[in-house]
């Protein structure tokens, strides 16, 4: 009872200081650029928690960006030709992917180890050429000059205001893409820690052997996928929304393989593992932007260095101290 | 099935997919309204099929081997075209030459990465998947090394052959595209008869089989792993050293030729040498159908073969030949 309390003041803490601490140290610091590069990590981040899911279950993913850019194609298109809000299709957006999901997904998850990873790089490929093909997705021009977010409001109190007459868009955006991250690992704490996880957990094991004991595996990899490409639709749902524009180039492949590598910089075993992942991911990145045509360079020997000195992921370091 | 006692036939089994995937595209073509060029299609097919399951072959190696899914691969086949058009252009030695060093560059740089890189990190990490992270850094270091060695422009060779072959206008071929092509199917026999006859490649085989059986047996899983690595990168360098002297090379080769491996490796099967072969060819002739048949509906042709893949992994996950779950 005591331990589960401290997890909850954790949480709580961690949440007032996104929330609170960050941007007041930003507008102290006045480094404003931070917004959007925190709002992209808090958003990679969800959509990686998809891809740790998938990971969760025993699945090697590399088709997370396909999912993004079907959920930020289905939330353009919405707005855009259809006149709905963007908070709406945000959930529908998901709704999509999960639909997607659920097509693709019953032959393929039958799949697994590197021929799943396989047909699902493929897919984020192939993604482009459908975005490249169809005829609503306006091809290579992609779709552009989406409006801003307007406001919610309910029972005639508005909760949140109109983007557009916002002074700071970024601090909008930022608020939220924290709420939804801090949502979407609170769920993932719960999910793996209730019995569906624990099932979960048995697939990773041995697939034949929790389907012996009367685990239905195929319903089970579909709602995980399913909640993956969920994580992944809204995510770039609300990618289109902040850059108010996409194109079938929006989530290439890298995006794909930078999801699942961001899983595998926290730890596979950890559930906060790809937060910190995606934090460390994209902020090396962008510090090492100085070194210039040797970004590159210098970026991909650190990956290899880390991964011969720490293979299970950076919150391993944790588990070693235990030991 | 009726084909599989034909696959029982040894050596047959690696070319009767070679003629399945020819019929198919010949039955498909008939189907339609009006009549393509389909002595042309097939020629191109096999052409691009030879170059493709070379590549495909390297793969399969690996994975067969080590389990490990080698997103570098694409970048090692563009570090070959490189460096045959530095040996070939910059230093202006013969061809052969160069393609020779293009492959035995490529070697080293294979057992290199074996040893240093892939052996340690299979060694300590929990999951086997791990590998996959080193592999994706390998593959962003070869970026950025060919951006830096070799710079970001589109090189190319000049020709080797002049002239076309030109069979009554039904088969049009440069020289040049045919002798590559004749080349890619040498090595491709090559590299089966060594893996069929030598002592290496009789080790590989069987610790792609059952490693722990293999190890009883007094087979050397590091020698042999970094073998086959070193053999897998020679193949992706000296097919990089075949092509460049046709479509050229550049820098943003690398990841599609990866994927596109991917693909015949899923086709044929992972792990499988012959089921690479196969895989191979069946893609490059799909593409070949693909451009001529569906060119009046825009670029749909690898839509239309991822479409057509997922259902038939849908029917038989494991590919033509594959063991079930690789």
């Amino acid at each position: 009872m005591m331990q589960l309390r401290t997890k909850f003041f954790a949480a709580a803490a961690f949440a007032l200081f996104l929330l609170f601490v960050v941007p007041m140290v930003i507008e102290i610091s006045g480094r404003w650029d931070f917004y959007y590069t925190l709002t992209s990590v808090a958003l990679l981040s969800i959509a990686s928690a998809g891809v740790w899911l998938t990971f969760y279950i025993g699945r090697i993913n590399i088709g997370q960006g396909a999912f993004a850019l079907f959920g930020g194609y289905a939330s353009a298109i919405l707005v855009v030709k259809y006149g709905v809000s963007f908070w709406v299709t945000i959930p529908l957006a998901g709704l999509f992917c999960v639909l997607v999901a659920l097509v693709i997904g019953f032959p393929i998850l039958r799949l697994r180890g590197v021929y799943f990873a396989m047909v699902t790089l493929v897919m984020t490929e192939v993604a482009r050429l459908t975005a490249l093909a169809l005829p609503i997705t306006n091809g290579a021009k992609g779709i552009s000059s989406i409006p801003l977010p307007g406001s919610i409001s309910l029972f005639g109190v508005i909760l949140v205001p109109d983007f557009s007459t916002l002074e700071n868009v970024k601090l909008g955006f930022y608020y939220v893409a924290v709420v939804l991250m801090l949502l979407t690992f609170a769920g993932m704490y719960r999910l793996v820690n209730s019995r569906v996880g624990h099932l979960c957990r048995s697939l990773q094991q041995n697939e034949e052997l929790a389907s012996s004991i009367g685990v239905n595996i195929a319903n089970l990899r579909l709602i995980a996928f399913s909640i993956s490409s969920f994580l992944g639709g809204i995510a770039g749902a609300i990618f289109v929304g902040i850059s108010q524009s996409i194109y079938p180039a929006s989530f290439p492949v890298k995006d794909s393989v930078d999801f699942m590598l961001n899983c595998f910089l926290g730890g596979l075993g950890y559930v906060f593992g790809p937060m910190l992942g995606t934090l460390v991911n994209y902020f090396g990145w962008d510090l090492l932007f100085s070194a210039g045509e040797y970004q590159l360079l210098i970026y991909s020997t650190l990956l290899i260095g880390l991964m011969l000195t720490l293979p299970n992921g950076l919150l391993s370091i944790f588990s070693k101290a235990k030991n | 099935m009726t084909i599989q006692p034909l696959l029982k036939m040894g050596w047959l089994k690696h070319f009767s997919f070679i003629y399945l995937s020819i019929r198919l595209s010949f039955n498909f073509a008939h189907c339609l309204p009006w009549r393509p060029d389909l002595e042309q299609i097939i020629v191109n097919g096999l052409y691009m099929g030879a170059q493709y399951a070379l590549i495909a072959l390297g793969l399969t190696l690996i994975f067969s081997l080590m389990n490990v899914l080698n997103f570098a691969h694409g970048q090692l086949y563009v570090i070959g075209g490189f460096m045959t058009y530095t040996v070939s252009v910059k230093l202006g030695m013969p061809y052969i030459v160069a393609l020779i060093s293009a492959g035995v560059s490529l070697a080293i740089i294979g057992a290199i990465l074996e040893k240093f890189l892939f052996r340690p990190v299979i060694k300590k990490s929990v999951r086997e998947e791990s590998t996959m992270l080193l592999a994706a850094g390998v593959a962003f270091f070869l970026d950025s090394a060919i951006l830096l060695l070799f710079g970001e422009k589109q090189r190319g060779i000049p020709k080797i052959v002049d002239g076309v072959f030109n069979w009554d206008f039904i088969i049009i071929m440069p020289y040049d595209r045919i002798l590559i092509g004749c080349l890619a199917v040498l090595i491709v026999i090559l590299f089966i008869a060594y893996m069929q006859y030598s002592k290496a490649g009789r080790a590989m085989r069987a610790l792609a089989q059952d490693k722990v059986a293999a190890q009883l047996m007094g087979v050397n899983i590091d020698r042999y792993s970094m073998i086959g690595f070193a053999l897998a990168a020679m193949l992706a360098g000296v097919v990089g050293g075949l092509l460049v002297s046709i479509t050229g090379v550049n820098l943003g080769m690398g990841g599609p030729t990866s994927i596109k491996a991917f693909m015949m490796v899923m086709i044929g099967g992972a792990g499988v040498i012959p089921g690479a072969i196969a895989g191979g060819f069946i893609l490059g002739m799909m593409e070949s159908v693909g451009l001529t048949v569906l060119s009046d509906f825009g670029d749909i042709t690898y839509l239309v073969i991822f479409a057509s893949l997922m259902v038939f992994l849908a029917l038989r996950p494991q590919g033509l030949m594959g063991k079930p779950w690789g």
